[in-house]
């Protein structure tokens, strides 16, 4: 086989990429665990969900995320008719002690939507961190370094999701890690592991035994602001037009 | 030689030019983490070390490994989808030193009304009560075993034998 000097050029970058992939290996605290094994994503099944704001406390718990501030968060959405363009929204203390009770026969549609990072294939938070300390894994999740980060806040601005925010004490920007600590252990998330009603379930999109498959095959399952093009692995079932 | 002559002004020019290159690089090469660029535009060892922090939720296998009666009771009923610290909290601290960090007393008449109070919010199909209108302020475990809540469902539970509806 004659390769061309001209090719040889072409190739080995190829190749450099390449086998950084194959590299791409083991956080050292788990060493079973092999990141390019993975792509990690969340199903949330909205029929399913009753807004009782355990996930939101269990993210709180889990990842001592200050009072106030959100990695997960409930909304209500009223939607009377088919005023798509405005619903009545409301996400009292971020759902986490539930919602005030809707009395039987009250007019519209009444729902919840349970909402986090989407962990953007493509985010717009990454492309704009201006010192890399925002990035995505090579198994899928959002993170952000928190040694790194200037606390500029262009990722909180970028997040087309409003899943960003300032740590109050640490002045860096904080969000939901997917529970990147559990995951990589073999656990679920925190706020998965609290859910009463299978509302939320962690997928792994590279696993084919994962159920998120067959999920996916046999429902209509949207992600939010699909015109954005952010890639998001947050997938909805059951979303409401309304929803933004 | 001709051709280099008056030349000296510019090679001394560009000799400061390749010094400061190499102190630039001297210097990046303390500054930037050995691991930076490892994946990507990042600090790879900052992957580690989100995957260190402590984990505080156990997870229902670990629950499921000691507490095997309640997991079989649990198993036969209606509540078998749900996983054990729903309700009972964060109890990775528990799992690891069983003796000394045990579980709180839960209060039921709090715990079932945040999930099984009425509201038309909520979705039709599931399981709603007015919890004044149910119970008359009894705690819920007065007839329900919260383990298996369909009542008569869990025959081994004492719990079971009062009679709402």
């Amino acid at each position: 086989m004659n390769i061309s000097r001209r090719h040889l050029m072409i190739l080995l970058p190829a190749a450099a990429v390449a086998w950084k992939h194959v590299l791409a290996g083991t956080p050292e605290d788990s060493p079973n665990y092999q990141m390019s094994e993975h792509w990690w994503g969340m199903l949330i099944d909205i029929p399913k969900c009753i807004g009782c704001g355990n996930c939101v406390r269990a993210c709180q718990t889990e990842n001592d995320v200050p009072d106030g501030f959100f990695r997960t968060w409930v909304e209500q959405y009223h939607r009377t008719g088919y005023h798509l363009e405005s619903p009545e929204v409301i996400s009292p203390d971020g759902g986490k002690e539930g919602f005030p009770v809707v009395r039987e026969g009250a007019e519209g549609d009444y729902f919840f939507v349970p909402k986090m990072c989407n962990h953007c294939t493509d985010s717009p938070c990454t492309q704009v961190c201006p010192v890399g300390a925002t990035f995505i894994t090579p198994d899928g999740v959002v993170l952000i370094d928190p040694k790194y980060c200037l606390g500029c806040a262009y990722c909180v601005q970028a997040c087309p999701y409003g899943c960003r925010y300032i740590h109050p004490e640490k002045k860096v920007a904080d969000k939901c890690t997917l529970c990147y600590h559990r995951i990589t252990k073999g656990l679920t998330t925190a706020c998965c592991e609290a859910c009463p009603t299978g509302a939320r379930q962690l997928a792994d999109l590279k696993n084919p035994n994962d159920p998120i498959h067959e999920f996916l095959k046999t429902h209509t399952v949207q992600v939010l602001k699909p015109q954005m093009a952010t890639g998001a692995k947050a997938f909805y079932n059951g979303l409401d037009g309304s929803v933004r | 030689m001709s051709g280099l002559k008056d030349t000296g002004h510019l090679f001394r020019f560009a000799g400061l030019f390749v010094v400061a290159f190499v102190v630039f690089l001297v210097v990046r090469g303390y500054v930037v983490p050995k691991t930076f660029g490892q994946y990507g535009h990042y600090r790879g060892a900052a992957i580690g070390e989100i995957a260190a922090r402590p984990v505080k939720f156990a997870g229902r296998q670990t629950c499921e490994t000691c507490h095997t009666d309640i997991a079989d009771i649990k198993a036969k009923g209606a509540h078998a989808h749900v996983n054990c610290e729903a309700c009972h909290g964060a109890l990775a601290a528990h799992a690891d030193d069983p003796m000394s960090v045990t579980p709180a007393k839960l209060d039921t008449a709090v715990l079932c009304a945040r999930c099984h109070t009425a509201s038309a919010a909520k979705p039709k199909n599931f399981p709603q009560v007015d919890p004044a209108d149910h119970s008359g302020g009894a705690p819920c475990e007065t007839c329900h075993n919260p383990h298996s809540p369909i009542i008569g469902s869990d025959s081994g539970a004492s719990a079971a034998k009062g009679g709402a509806k």
